[in-house]
């Protein structure tokens, strides 16, 4: 078998040196009958041709963005990754390392991890950030009982307009802590009056920044507000390449910043692996959870970097970690860090622009269709349509002529009629015009 | 002033009715450099055996346990910059906080200096 | 997978320049200095070529960015020299045997990356529509079964992201099942020896943990167990094999102990690799276990991540597992991302599915293997480990009498009166060219060193790997304390001060105020 050296020989040579007849000997530890006689009931090996084709079979049965129109967002976002990440992330010194623990043979992880660290924060506006967790939805539930530890209070008001399967996440991560969710109704374009919920219990409020529907608020003001009750605001961006367009959380003054870092190198993948962001102020660095990569020097004084603050981790305080994570999204940070090296500053900000301006300009085209309203006044590179007849219907109908058309809000929201008709559509700069013209032009036919 | 020990390797020295905390050399020692510690704040009252302070090395992490009763009223705040004192200096300007004796008999349950040194003495 | 004795994190004991001649650039030879890019790149430089956009009414609401943000842009041949550079910093399994205990370093196929990479499989989006990613929800499907038969338990809950989010499901599977029964119990047990995620995933789930002590023979004391057991205690979080690379003998009676006072078997599955395909936890009395894919099923580590935690489930607990799961139906498979009528799921892990990329990787390696080839993965990981037991044992200090399983558990005894220390004879390694083993873990011997070969290793590798080991331990026993404390002389690093890091955390890289530079 390709992937195991032991020749038959090696194996009774080695049986010989360690003293046992067989095998089974070294399993005498197992219960008899626990044993198994016979291999489970699974087919045998494969040669690598025939692993290619059981998953080719897979793969033909699913429709990829990059094949059709496509417009589904909602939190995992259809970008172009460069060619030199996906190299560069498949190397074995990246690949198959395991995480830093030895910094002395580990500062190719270690140095990119600080990398990472400093865009994320960069890109939050915010002084520091960890080396990831495993996606956005659970850094969004690391960060609520942040708040928590932080402010020592326990209320926690989340935002209507927060992506709902983040919200079910927050749900589960406090659901055997002693904080209590409030919990606001989507509003797809009115204001949320949030303050309203908040009192001098509350430890944290949670906000979309652009919201789940897609728009752009500012919580300057919330933030004030909060800080006077010494509660915390936590934002959450689920596509972090809008920072590269609007004010960044820190400007408005958030405390916690999480966010999905998928949009930058790391594909749609089905959901996942992702890439969790996490950035906070230098004053709560002691309650981050997850691991943290620091600069130091060697023994001759030379600049090196390990994993520090470690008395927060599990692996040395136990029941008393901040988190229980760890392993965490490391080659997702990696991919996110190589692509985001090869953006840069001024790469970045224009590929949030020509996100932006194609968003604008689907936007404009959709106005000439009848029976849909577009619904947010703001938006960055994905907003809500309402339609004359519902939306997963039309979704549906849509997928007949090729098309994606984007994602039907009642899949999130089944039991509210009121959302029946919502579309929420995503363009990124992977979108041409000509898939924009097919989108409208089977729009038009569909809701006529 | 009289210099208590506990068996959880913590001195308080005794004065009037404050008692200056710390922990103890060989406590230190044990631990290795220490990189951090995570002090009460002033005003917080505490039962004796509570968990009062955390101090930490790079690899761990121990919990100090307050050896008397009574209400936090100073802590040392060089040591939030400066850890190291805890090492350099732990029955000095290592110190943790200060606290007020809610009840004087719960010395008598703690070691003296002779007392403390046959405990360590016993450990080894 | 390390912990600490009292180990010196400074660098006073570290040795004098190693350089007799200092170099222009810093470099030695192929071992070149690599500045951060913040360093060598700027805000105006950029590895991308992006189409201009003409002139347009924005919508951002006045919310624009003004501030720089300050990101540093490459060039490509720049971008792809820095990394590079930096990858040859890395040990990794393709350059070597990589023996840390209780990770499972193994050999990671490159036909699993290229099968995650099928445009059909790796651009398909959580949320498009149910009826474009049938094979998709196939391949979970299939992967599900592959991971109940090997486990002979009846479900699956696929979508945890690690092995640590896999102990959360389990026990929160477990509280539901236990308040659905209008059970409140408080308590969770968990060895001596358990991973540091089992206390802190029990006190998650609003568990208080009880350790049970060890037995001389390295495995879960029994006695002290059941004194532990009442009707109080939730689940007991059990490693097998356990965490000194033994199998828990004891194994059935411990699941009936366990269940007799009403409570759950969780095991913690990171050591699954063992006896996969030769055991199956259902035939154990297991009510909920995670699997780690990154470990048992060689999904790669990737400097720390992605991993999968799938938790398999008894026919008791499966009611109560998480959303969203993949329903066969007679002509398509479904998604159920809702609580259906009357359901009892204790919610979502998540947000979407799970780790799908690492479901590829895993299934490929699986098929790669077949039931025949599962079955001498295990096997041959537990000779490999024998093998270097039985060789090391006179040389070194086994703590335990084999066999063991999948890893060899040693401590520092056979050092005593050398002054060298298991972190000394660890980074000594590193000059003989290797990755040391997992050190001071499990706390349950003093210095412990944890080997695991694995699988993936020739006779020809494991012989050398001995090899070394003896020559390092004759070396110790020899004298020659320099060597060891003052290793590794040979790395890009010598050691690293963590007490300083940790002491003031220097975290991200900041630009340096003018005139400040001077003053240093």
């Amino acid at each position: 078998m390709r992937y195991l050296p032991l020749s038959t020989d090696d194996r009774a040579q080695m049986l010989d040196t360690i003293g046992v007849k067989n095998i089974n000997d070294l399993f005498v530890d197992v219960p008899k009958h626990a044993l198994l006689d016979d291999l489970v009931d699974l087919p045998l090996h494969m040669t690598e041709m025939e692993v290619e084709r059981n998953f080719a079979v897979f793969a033909a049965r699913n429709i990829p963005a990059g094949s059709v129109p496509f417009f589904v967002g909602a939190g995992a976002y259809h970008h172009h990754v460069p060619s030199a990440v996906d190299y560069q992330i498949q190397r074995g010194e990246f690949l198959t390392a395991y995480t830093p623990y030895q910094p002395e043979i580990s500062q190719g992880t270690l140095q990119t991890l600080y990398e990472f660290q400093t865009q994320v924060a960069q890109l939050t506006g915010m002084d520091v950030a960890n080396a990831s967790m495993y996606d956005g939805s659970t850094a969004c539930g690391e960060a609520a009982l942040m708040a928590s530890r932080v402010t020592k209070k326990n209320k926690i008001v989340i935002s209507g307009n927060l992506h709902p399967q983040y919200i079910e996440v927050v749900k589960t991560a406090t659901k055997y802590t002693d904080d209590e969710i409030i919990l606001n109704d989507p509003t797809v374009n009115k204001k949320e009056d949030l303050l309203a919920n908040v009192d001098e219990e509350t430890s944290c409020v949670i906000v979309q920044y652009p919201d789940f529907f897609g728009n752009i608020n500012d919580y300057s003001h919330l933030a004030e507000k909060l800080h006077e009750q010494n509660a915390l605001l936590v934002v959450v961006t689920t596509e972090v390449v809008s920072l590269g367009a609007i004010k960044s959380p820190g400007e408005m003054g958030a405390d916690i910043v999480v966010g999905e870092g998928q949009s930058i190198g790391n594909g749609l993948s089905f959901g996942g692996p992702y890439v969790g962001l996490f950035a906070t102020r230098q004053q709560y660095v002691r309650q981050l959870p997850g691991r943290l990569c620091g600069e130091t020097v060697d023994a001759d004084g030379k600049r090196g970097y390990v994993l520090t603050l470690s008395t927060r981790e599990q692996h040395i305080r136990r029941e008393k970690a901040t988190s229980n994570i760890c392993t965490n999204a490391g080659l997702c940070t990696l991919a996110f860090t190589i692509h985001m090296t090869l953006l840069g500053e001024k790469g970045l900000r224009q590929l949030a622009k020509i996100n932006h301006a194609s968003a604008v300009k689907l936007a404009g085209m959709l106005k000439e269709v009848d029976g849909l309203k577009i619904l947010n006044d703001t938006f960055f590179n994905e907003f809500t349509v309402k339609l004359n007849k519902n939306a997963a219907d039309v979704v549906e109908a849509l997928v007949e002529q090729d098309v994606i058309a984007g994602l039907p809000v009642s899949r999130m929201y089944p039991d509210r009629p009121e959302l029946a008709n919502d579309l929420i559509i995503a363009v990124t700069e992977t979108v041409s015009e000509d898939d924009m013209c097919i989108l409208v032009s089977e729009l038009k036919e569909v809701l006529k | 002033m009289t210099v208590y020990f506990s068996e959880d390797h913590e001195w308080i020295s005794v004065e009037g009715n404050i008692g200056t905390v710390g922990i103890t050399d060989y406590a230190q020692n044990a631990l290795g450099d220490i990189v951090f510690v995570e002090l009460p704040e002033s005003g917080e009252e505490f039962a004796k055996g509570d968990e009062v302070a955390v101090v930490e090395s790079v690899k761990a992490a121990s919990e100090i346990y307050s050896p008397v009763s009574g209400e936090i009223t100073d802590i040392n705040k060089e040591l939030e910059d400066n850890a190291s004192l805890v090492n350099t200096s732990s029955d000095g300007d290592g110190w943790f906080f200060k606290i007020s004796i809610a009840d004087e008999s719960e010395l008598k349950e703690l070691m003296n200096a002779s007392a403390y040194k046959a405990f360590i003495g016993g450990l080894e | 997978m390390m912990n600490n004795q009292g180990r010196p994190t400074g660098v006073e004991n570290s040795g004098t320049p190693s350089q007799k001649y200092q170099s222009f650039t810093g470099s030695r030879g192929l071992s070149q200095v690599e500045g951060l890019i913040y360093e060598i790149g700027d805000t105006n430089r950029s590895g991308v070529d992006l189409p201009e956009v003409d002139d347009f009414e924005n919508r951002l609401g006045g919310m624009e960015r003004n501030q720089e943000i300050g990101l540093a842009g490459l060039t490509e041949p720049e971008a792809m020299r820095h990394y590079t550079r930096l990858s040859r910093k890395n040990y990794a399994i393709d350059l070597g045997l990589y023996p840390l205990g209780s990770c499972t370093m193994k050999h990671n196929p490159r036909l699993n990356e290229k099968m995650a990479r099928l445009p059909g499989l790796g651009n398909i989006h959580p949320l498009q529509p149910v009826s474009t990613v049938q094979g998709a929800l196939d391949l979970i499907d299939t992967l599900a079964h592959w991971l109940k038969t090997l486990t002979g338990m009846p479900a699956v809950a696929m979508s945890p992201k690690a092995g640590a989010h896999g102990e959360l499901c389990g026990l929160m599977v477990i509280r539901a099942a236990l308040e659905a029964r209008g059970d409140a119990r408080s308590i969770v047990l968990a060895p001596e020896s358990a991973h540091g995620t089992n206390p802190a995933t029990a006190t998650l789930c609003g568990y208080k943990v009880k350790p049970i002590p060890a037995t001389k023979d390295g495995r879960v004391n029994l006695a002290a167990m059941k004194e532990a057991l009442g009707p109080d205690v939730a689940a007991i979080m059990v490693t097998n094999p356990n965490t000194c690379g033994l199998f828990e003998r004891e194994i059935i009676e411990i699941a009936e102990a366990v269940h007799a006072v009403g409570g759950y078997f969780y095991c913690d599955g990171a050591n699954f690799n063992a006896i996969v395909g030769k055991v199956r936890p259902g035939d154990l009395g297991v009510d909920a276990m995670h699997i780690n894919l990154h470990k048992t099923f060689s999904t790669p580590h990737g400097g720390g991540g992605p991993g999968a935690g799938p938790v398999v489930l008894s026919e008791a607990l499966a009611p109560f597992a998480p959303l969203p799961y993949v329903v066969a139906g007679e002509e398509s498979f479904e998604l159920v991302e809702h609580e259906v009528k009357g359901g009892q799921s204790f919610g979502r892990m998540t947000a979407f599915h799970g780790q799908m990329g690492m479901f590829i990787r895993a299934l490929a390696y699986m098929m790669s293997h077949g039931a025949d080839g599962l079955a001498k993965v295990a096997e041959d990981s537990v000779l490999n480990a024998n093998y270097v037991l039985a060789s090391l044992k006179d040389v070194m200090s086994a703590s335990f009498e084999g066999p063991c399983m999948h890893e060899a558990l040693f401590d520092d005894r056979f050092l005593k009166d050398t002054g060298v220390s298991t972190l000394d004879f660890a980074k000594a390694m590193i000059d003989e060219g290797y990755h040391p083993m997992t050190m001071y873990f499990p706390l349950v011997v003093h210095g412990a060193m944890l080997i695991e070969p694995t699988e993936s290793e020739s006779k020809q590798s494991v012989d050398q790997f001995i090899g070394m080991m003896c020559h390092l331990v004759e070396k110790a026993k020899a004298g020659e304390k320099e060597r060891f404390t003052g290793a590794p002389h040979n790395a890009p690093l010598k050691r690293l001060d963590e007490t300083g890091a940790a002491r003031k955390p220097v975290l991200r890289w900041t630009p340096q105020i003018p005139g400040e530079e001077a003053a240093e």
